[in-house]
């Protein structure tokens, strides 16, 4: 472990890369996240399954690159699909659990998630996969920083998709009835929002959000039926730490997120990178409890 | 009959199976035994998670606390861990009887006391969250410790631990197993039943309310939650150290931590079987184990996706559970008075 650490002093452009790759995963953290964070706000549903939703939407890529469609032209079908996908879970699962306490919508997205990665697993099997884009490979600094192509593109998809997701939410018609329902359910219905419709079309929207975080995913780095869980937490570490509606907070929690996932992944060896996220989630939530226990208030 | 001779008869009829089943059904004793520790993970899962309202994911990671304090302070008395465990999973370590058991007892009790010890600790750092924030909080840290005791060479890392090796015949070993994890249940049982009876159950089931205003009342809420969390992780503690013992063999993942395995078993028995009840447990822990044990072999790999697809149905459709809906279809079974005015009341808001 110290042997690292001098590593990372000894060389100081391994940190430029750990950074920049810490970057590149995180922006995607940061796309799941806000997804959950919509979901989270609009329809107080915590989504465990959302991780097994990046993985789905990874998988679907994947299996697209492996019939000769490029993963880029893969991501938008990706969406299409777990948007439809998303639609279904809502009606079948998520419309009966809504008005009940958040223990129940907890537990059955968790159920859910455990039969989309059990159902991933028969389908694929256990091997990790990576969606091949055969794009070039750029070297800086006489080959010490090595950055491919993709994870450029992946970033400004990323950021791009981010961006769209944002102008919709605020300029569309139904952007501003899913802000209304957010607001006040109630209210809405008198107004005549149909608030069924927006919470399928809010879930279905976390679910394409979801099936392209998946799409980068494999393309820039590995996927995995079980793999979902890791990317649930690390949607929770984000939003947890960001606050629900905090659009800045999420971006800077996911992408410091992925820095300090590679870091220690760096430092502490790749066993403990799992660890170290999960770890993250403990620190976050505890800080956030003394934090909220100085004003006598629980975390909620 | 009346009511207590029922109740009489029931508990005799427990008795008698659980001390005749695996007389009467020797292919079966792993199974059985299996059945009372399950019934004991419900039990304690259901002080947090029924009756106080805290719904965990992680009671299982006092059953690894428990389970690995056990083992060392087994392998510990008697060799050196760090050599036992490097070489590959322990050489077999051969202890005359009177060894073994002092070893086991020791263990044990070691195990349940550490246990206890972690829930308090962690109990003042997780009891400030609420809700959905409490469950996720609890399972990433037993997600953690798994990951953590997998990473930890001294104690075998990710290749386990083989226990010692009991000494006398492999009937004999099993049958005290069977016998120690039943006892436990029902030392489980009655401590649980004890504790619903008085001042406990009725502070835990304020605190499932409406904890602001239990906390008003003057109900010093956190040392109910630790209370009733410290005695779950106590139990839960001595059943990682009997059952690493029984299975012989402990690894971090799949044994000691499991945390989709056992983990969320002890929430599905909970509900299947109604929780915050003090018979929902018991009843749900035998039907789920009954069921997954004749279902699981002919499934072939579509076991999880069943599991999941359970855990769905059941907290979609049938949130009351079997206890519950019993309750429901036969109030006064239960000496439970139901006032007419209130159901009125409340059907006719829910119709608004």
């Amino acid at each position: 472990m110290l042997d690292n650490i001098y590593l990372l002093i000894q060389a100081p452009l391994l940190n430029v890369q750990i950074l920049l790759d810490g970057l590149f995963v995180g922006s995607i953290f940061a796309l799941a996240a806000y997804g959950l964070a919509l979901v989270w706000g609009v329809m107080n549903v915590k989504n465990l399954a959302q991780g097994d939703f990046v993985i789905m939407g990874g998988y679907t890529a994947w299996l697209l690159s492996t019939w000769g469609i490029h993963p880029i032209f893969g991501l938008p079908i990706a969406m299409v699909l777990m948007f439809g996908f998303g639609w279904v879970v809502y009606v079948v699962i998520i419309r009966r659990v809504i008005d009940k306490d958040m223990f129940t919508s907890l537990l059955a997205t968790f159920g859910l998630a455990l039969v989309i990665q059990q159902l991933l697993n028969l389908a694929f099997g256990p091997e990790v996969q990576v969606a091949e884009s055969h794009f070039a490979i750029n070297s800086f600094f006489d080959g010490l920083v090595t950055v491919a192509n993709i994870k450029f593109i992946s970033l400004l998809l990323a950021a791009g998709l981010a961006a769209m997701v944002v102008g919709f939410m605020k300029f569309s018609r139904m952007g501003q009835a899913i802000r209304a329902t957010a607001q006040d359910a109630r209210a809405a219905k008198v107004m005549g929002i149909d608030t069924d419709r927006i919470y399928a079309f809010t879930f279905s929207l976390n679910a394409a959000i979801c099936g392209a975080a998946g799409a980068l995913i494999s393309m820039i780095w590995v996927i995995q039926p079980f793999f979902g869980i890791g990317h649930s937490i690390r949607s929770f570490v984000v939003v947890t730490a960001a606050g629900l509606g905090n659009l800045p907070g999420v971006i800077i929690a996911g992408l410091s997120l992925g820095g300090a996932e590679l870091y220690s992944g760096f430092v502490f060896g790749a066993e403990l990178q799992q660890f170290s996220v999960v770890a993250l989630l403990v620190i976050v939530l505890a800080v956030r409890q003394v934090q909220q226990r100085r004003h006598r208030q629980a975390v909620k | 009959m009346s009511i207590a001779q029922q109740k009489i008869l029931l508990y005799a009829v427990i008795l008698v199976l659980g001390i005749g089943g695996p007389l009467i059904f020797p292919n079966y004793t792993f199974q059985i035994s299996v059945l009372w520790v399950m019934i004991l993970f419900a039990l304690t899962w259901d002080i947090l998670g029924g009756q106080m309202g805290y719904n965990s994911l992680g009671n299982i990671f006092f059953f690894g606390v428990g389970m690995y304090t056990c083992a060392l302070v087994q392998v510990g008395l008697y060799t050196d861990v760090s050599v036992y465990t490097s070489a590959t999973g322990g050489a077999n370590l051969r202890l005359t009887p009177e060894e073994y058991f002092i070893g086991l007892g020791l263990g044990a009790f070691a195990g349940a006391i550490v246990a206890s010890i972690f829930a308090v600790i962690f109990g003042w750092v997780v009891f400030g969250l609420r809700g959905p924030y409490f469950a996720i909080g609890t399972l990433g840290f037993t997600l953690a410790a798994g990951e953590l005791v997998g990473a930890w060479e001294w104690v075998g890392g990710g290749g386990g631990i083989a226990l010692p090796v009991y000494p006398g015949p492999p009937d004999e070993r099993s049958l005290l197993f069977n016998f120690l994890c039943f006892i436990l249940a029902v030392i489980a049982f009655l401590t649980v039943k004890w504790m619903y009876a008085g001042q406990f159950g009725l502070a835990a089931n304020a605190i499932r309310d409406d904890e602001e205003k239990a906390e008003a009342m003057g109900i010093h809420t956190l040392r109910y939650k630790t209370v009733g969390w410290t005695i779950a992780a106590f139990f839960l503690g001595i059943s990682g150290a009997i059952f690493g013992n029984m299975v012989g063999f402990i690894e971090p993942l799949e044994v000691a931590f499991p945390t989709v395995t056992f983990g969320i078993f002890m929430v599905v028995m909970c509900l299947l079987g109604g929780k915050g009840t003090l018979w929902g447990p018991v009843v749900g822990a035998a039907l789920f184990h009954i069921f997954k044990e004749v279902t699981w072999t002919y499934m072939l790999g579509w076991q999880w996706v069943a599991l999941g697809a359970l855990i769905i149905i059941l907290v979609v459709f049938f949130q009351q559970g079997v206890m519950g809906w019993l309750q429901e279809k036969w109030p006064s079974r239960f000496g439970i008075t139901v006032d007419e005015n209130v159901v009125a009341k409340k059907s006719s808001e829910a119709a608004q």
